[in-house]
């Protein structure tokens, strides 16, 4: 658990950054939080030449609603999401998956940006910016460009990001008003990655109906995964356990989970079933304000 | 209640005083192993094994020495030349240092790289991981096939050996067993697995060998539970490469946990050794984290089958186990000699079973060897797992109340001392008024009737008892040694001028407090405040001579040992008195701190008074001097005990479990520090849950670890942990000084059966008996699965 050598770089701006990556070639990679490169380099997973930290850059750690969104800089901590009293109000799912990530040493450092350039499908930002139906703004050295983040996990641990770019910012649309989210999780122990997970964002119409909503799922498959056809038996519904637990079978249906030590295929599909459920009913109660 | 003989200002038994040894822990100025820096020291890491079973085909270490800063690269081969190549285990058995031919676990030590850096090291030891060539062969994983006849024999290096059979040891009334069985009315029988765990320290093992050439010296700085041990271990292993005792120091730092981890030597330690021998230089070896939990003893994996008999009315008549014992390649327990399985035989519990038989085989697999005594006492935890689960399953057979089972087989008050079936004398013990105390304290009545509504409802929720009886303080000495060295414990205790002191003692404290409860000991024995009383332990050059410390024994041993020396030096205080007051000796009393002159309180002696005098103005044709040495041979063990009681909340959708209560008394006799005893209880328990819920070492069909990192091999943590209820019953132990019995390790071994109870209880109205721990949420959901509660 001793990484081979590297040499540590420390940009003071976003160009240099992209300068740096370019420079550096392949073997470089961007540092934020760590808290996923920093372990792969300790097993030698992962033996970049170059770490190019960007957590030194001023103004990248913002958290401000703008132009109609929720604006994350790449540096945000997750600690800082957790203790933001209007997050907790108006983005319940962000504030919910920020406090299932692994524990608060890691929450302390690690990186909403970093949870979702790793591409890792067993991360819990990528399910709840599918639900949020969030856009991540990249950064490269022709200039900025943005990426639905229907388009940004692209292959097993793979993002639409290429080399010498920096995802720069993540947007989260503000939701409106009657809206509710939650992210429910079983996981072996705190800290672990998810058996399974369900991210539920949905917004109401003033009769009551289910007039959007948005559903991720966490480790279920290669890519965190949208459960369309789920969504799409809701829009329009009057919120029912039937209709739930009928899209709760929709979710399963989405899910291709593998046997592991969290447990089986069949299991990982009953949780996905049941979370779905549950989340939709709190993401109800919550819209509703009851909750 | 607790009384106390001495004022808070002398802080003797029963105080809580606050722990001396924090002040540096709680600030990080702890000096462990790894903060140790000598001048010129080199750094060793260990290239290790990809598989389970192979043969080493070639070793080429030119890649890794042409890398700058390399400067050895030690094979088996190398070592074979000083005959270092095999040591033996505590066990008598045989391990390898480092292999010439065969490799027998995943992440065996294959070679060692000596570099001047730790990441040159570590980067040599990738190279040489790619320069050792394997014939991989197909391992022994399963110990139930270990004695197929088709089943390669994994050690042909002992003379005689054909089959991978160890050793098979039994106790007991075999004929009266097999008849109260075939005369029983009832019999219960279930398959009880216990599975193989980690002891997971904090701080990995290590250490810093460093040989003066010289004076010919060794002094190493290690992570051992057992520093005397150790040194004359090395004495007697290395005493024909020209190192003897006395020239060999070990000194034993901080500890950051050892738990029973920290009582064998691994490879690690003689390779270092050997080197800086070798080279004249100072060696480091810290382990890193995957290969302290990959490589390193394990404990426990005990393959139980466990029968019990019983009347109609529920009166236990006979108990027997048969068990099969997975000990890796080689038998590198940590247990007494005499005893191979430890103390297994504690198996009838806190039961007035007539009639019990056990018997054990063990076997050689493809795994790491070990089977340390985890917190556990020598094997208790597997003894008392056995007996408290089959006692509900029992309690499910005859439609009893599990509590009311345990109160009509309790071993009674007055039957103590008690000869028990398998042959131990319990010295003392009170059942009872322990669980009846639990009981009150949960709520017992009400958590029945609210879980016959839930279970209306189709919710589910267990409470599971464990009424464990522990065996700790080994131990007499006609009985107990430890490669032939009887496992007495002692204490050296001198009195300075004024008045204050300085003890030193064979134990050494891993966390448990020695610092705080040896001075208090002290202080009660002679009235000196425990805060002007200095602990020492851990460097053999200074340290009078003693076993360590595990399964619980310091109290019991170094303990008894500490009040001893304090009587001895009381003996000589009195005369000195005697001298000042110009009385008899007879004529004096003692109260904690002073003599006095019977019926004349003010014509007092200080036992500062006396310090001093002993050094100033001591009688004509009396020594100088004020100061004691004890070697504590106890007269029998100690038997702690408790009653738990866990309250288990079962999701019936996602089988999620949650502890929603859990209720320890704890009995360990008279108590010396009633806040560090709370604090290892509730740091037991947590240990109690993590195998009864988490923890397990798994390995594939072809013994590659599936869980070799933190990240799946599951230690709770504050989260995972409920808010502990605690409370105590006081049984002093008769035979004890101070009335005193061992505590560390009755949580460890008294939680795991109150989870898996409660758990089953949970299930039981599904017709479920038994779950295997670690009782995972996939566990429990594969059952109601099963059973169509999910569908």
């Amino acid at each position: 658990m001793i990484p081979p050598t590297f040499d540590y770089l420390v940009p003071a701006t976003l160009p240099e950054a992209i300068a740096l990556l370019h420079e550096h070639g392949d073997e470089a990679k961007v540092l934020a939080g760590g808290h996923s490169l920093i372990p792969a380099m300790r097993l030698r997973f992962a033996e970049p030449s170059h770490l190019i930290d960007i957590s030194h850059i001023p103004g990248l750690d913002y958290i401000r609603e703008e132009g109609g969104f929720l604006k994350i800089g790449t540096m945000a901590r997750e600690v800082v999401l957790e203790d933001l009293p209007w997050i907790s109000e108006r983005y319940p799912l962000l504030v919910d998956t920020t406090k299932m990530i692994a524990d608060p040493q890691v929450r302390n450092l690690a990186t909403v940006g970093g949870n979702l350039a790793h591409g890792d499908p067993a991360n819990d930002h990528p399910a709840t910016m599918l639900a949020y139906r969030a856009e991540i703004e990249i950064i490269g050295a022709s200039g900025a460009r943005t990426v639905p983040i229907d388009e940004f996990f692209t292959d097993f641990f793979t993002t639409a990001l290429e080399h010498g770019e920096i995802l720069s910012e993540i947007r989260i649309p503000i939701p409106p008003v009657l809206s509710g989210g939650c992210y429910l999780k079983v996981e072996r122990k705190v800290g672990d990655y998810a058996a399974a997970a369900v991210a539920v964002q949905l917004s109401l119409a003033a009769d009551g109906s289910i007039e959007q909503a948005g559903i991720g799922l966490t480790n279920v498959a290669a890519l965190p995964t949208r459960a369309v056809n789920a969504e799409k038996a809701l829009r329009g519904q009057q919120p029912s356990d039937a209709l739930f637990a009928h899209v709760g079978e929709l979710a399963a249906d989405a899910s291709s989970p593998a046997d592991d030590l969290r447990g089986s295929a069949e299991y990982k599909l009953t949780l996905i079933r049941e979370l779905t459920q549950r989340a939709l009913r709190r993401s109800v109660e919550r819209a509703q304000g009851r909750s | 209640m607790i009384m106390c003989k001495t004022s808070k200002e002398i802080g003797g038994m029963g105080h809580s005083l606050k722990r001396k040894e924090d002040a540096r822990f709680i600030r990080g100025l702890g000096k462990y192993t790894d903060d140790v820096q000598l001048p010129g020291m080199l750094y060793m890491d260990i290239a290790r094994s990809p598989f389970a079973y192979a043969k080493i085909k070639s070793i080429d270490k030119s890649v890794a020495m042409e890398i700058p800063g390399v400067l050895a690269v030690i094979t088996g081969e190398d070592l074979k030349q000083y005959n270092l190549h095999w040591m033996p285990t505590l066990m008598s058995d045989t391990q390898m240092v480092l292999p010439t031919d065969t490799v027998m676990y995943q992440a065996q030590e294959v070679a060692a790289v000596i570099a001047t850096d730790r990441y040159i090291a570590a980067d040599a030891v990738q190279a040489l991981e790619n320069s050792i060539e394997y014939d991989s062969m197909k391992p022994i994983i399963d110990p139930h096939k270990a004695l197929d006849a088709d089943a390669p024999l994994l050690r042909p290096d002992k003379d005689g050996k054909t089959d991978n059979h160890i050793w098979h040891w039994q106790t007991g009334d075999e004929e009266a067993t097999e008849k109260a069985f075939s005369e029983a009315e009832v019999v219960v029988k279930e398959q009880v697995y216990i599975p193989r765990i980690h002891v997971a320290s904090i701080e990995t093992c290590g250490c810093v060998a460093s040989y003066e050439k010289a004076e010919g010296k060794l002094t190493v700085w290690m992570t051992t539970q057992a520093p005397h041990a150790i040194r004359t271990v090395i004495a007697l292993v290395a005493g024909h490469v020209g190192l003897s005792e006395e020239r060999i120091r070990i000194i034993s730092p901080d500890i950051g946990g050892g738990f029973g981890g920290k009582v064998p030597v691994y490879p690690g330690y003689v390779i270092a050794i050997a080197a800086s021998f070798l080279i004249g230089k100072p060696v480091k070896w810290i382990e890193d984290r995957s290969e302290n939990l990959q490589a390193d003893s394990f404990a426990r994996d005990y393959h139980m089958t466990v029968e019990l008999a019983s009347t109609k009315e529920g009166k236990m008549t006979g108990l027997r186990i048969k068990t099969l014992a997975d000990h890796g390649y080689t038998d590198a327990a940590a247990n007494p000699s005499k005893f191979p399985s430890g103390l297994f035989s504690i198996v009838t519990g806190s039961y007035d079973i007539p009639t019990a038989f056990t018997e054990m085989d063990a076997v050689y697999t493809n795994k790491p060897p070990g089977g340390v005594a985890y917190r556990c006492s020598f094997r208790v935890t597997e003894a008392v797992h056995a007996i408290e689960r089959i006692t509900d399953v029992l309690a499910q057979k005859l439609g009893r109340d599990p509590a009311d089972l345990r109160f009509q087989n309790f071993i009674q008050k007055d039957q103590f001392p008690y000869r028990s079936a398998l042959g131990w004398e319990y010295d003392s013990g009170d059942y009872a008024p322990a669980l009846r105390m639990a009981m009150d304290m949960v709520g017992y009545e009400e958590l029945r009737k609210e879980q016959a509504e839930k279970r209306a409802r189709g919710e589910l929720m267990g409470i599971g008892i464990s009424s464990f009886t522990e065996i700790v303080g080994a131990g007499p000495s006609k009985d107990f040694d430890i490669l032939g060295i009887k496992m007495f414990d002692s204490a050296e205790v001198r009195i300075h001028p004024t008045g204050k002191a300085i003890a030193r003692f064979g134990t050494k404290s891993q966390g448990q407090g020695h610092e705080t409860t040896y001075a208090q000991i002290l202080a009660e024995e002679l009235g000196i405040p425990a805060m002007h009383i200095q602990i020492e332990e851990g460097d053999t050059d200074t340290a009078p001579y003693g076993l360590g410390t595990y399964a619980s024994r310091s109290t019991p041993t170094a303990g008894a040992a500490a009040a001893k020396a304090a009587h001895k030096i009381r003996d000589k205080a009195r005369k000195i008195a005697a001298y000042l007051l110009e009385v008899s000796e007879e004529d004096l009393e003692w109260e904690p701190g002073k003599f006095f002159v019977k019926g004349a309180p003010e014509r007092s002696k200080t036992i500062q008074d006396i310090a001093f005098a002993a050094y100033t103005n001591h009688p004509q044709g009396m020594e100088a001097g004020l100061e004691a040495t004890h070697y504590y041979d106890p007269p029998n063990l100690t038997f702690p005990f408790g009653s738990y009681i866990c309250v288990m909340d079962i999701d019936p959708k996602t089988a999620e479990m949650k502890i929603r209560r859990f209720v320890a008394i704890d009995d360990c006799g008279n108590i010396i520090n009633p806040m560090i005893v709370t604090g290892q209880i509730h740091g037991g328990l947590a240990m109690g849950i993590a195998p009864a819920m988490y923890e397990e070492l798994i390995y594939d069909d072809d013994g590659n670890i599936l869980n070799g990192t933190f990240m799946d091999y599951l230690l709770p943590t504050s989260v995972e942990t409920p808010n502990w209820e605690t409370g105590h019953t006081i049984t002093p132990s008769p035979h004890h000084p101070l009335g005193a019995k061992g505590v560390a390790e009755s949580p460890t071994v008294g939680a795991p059966p109150a989870v898996a109870n409660a758990v089953v209880d949970a299930l039981s109205h599904l017709g479920v008996t038994h779950v295997d721990i670690p009782v995972t949420p996939f566990k429990v959901w594969q059952i109601l699965k099963e059973k169509g509660v999910i569908s």
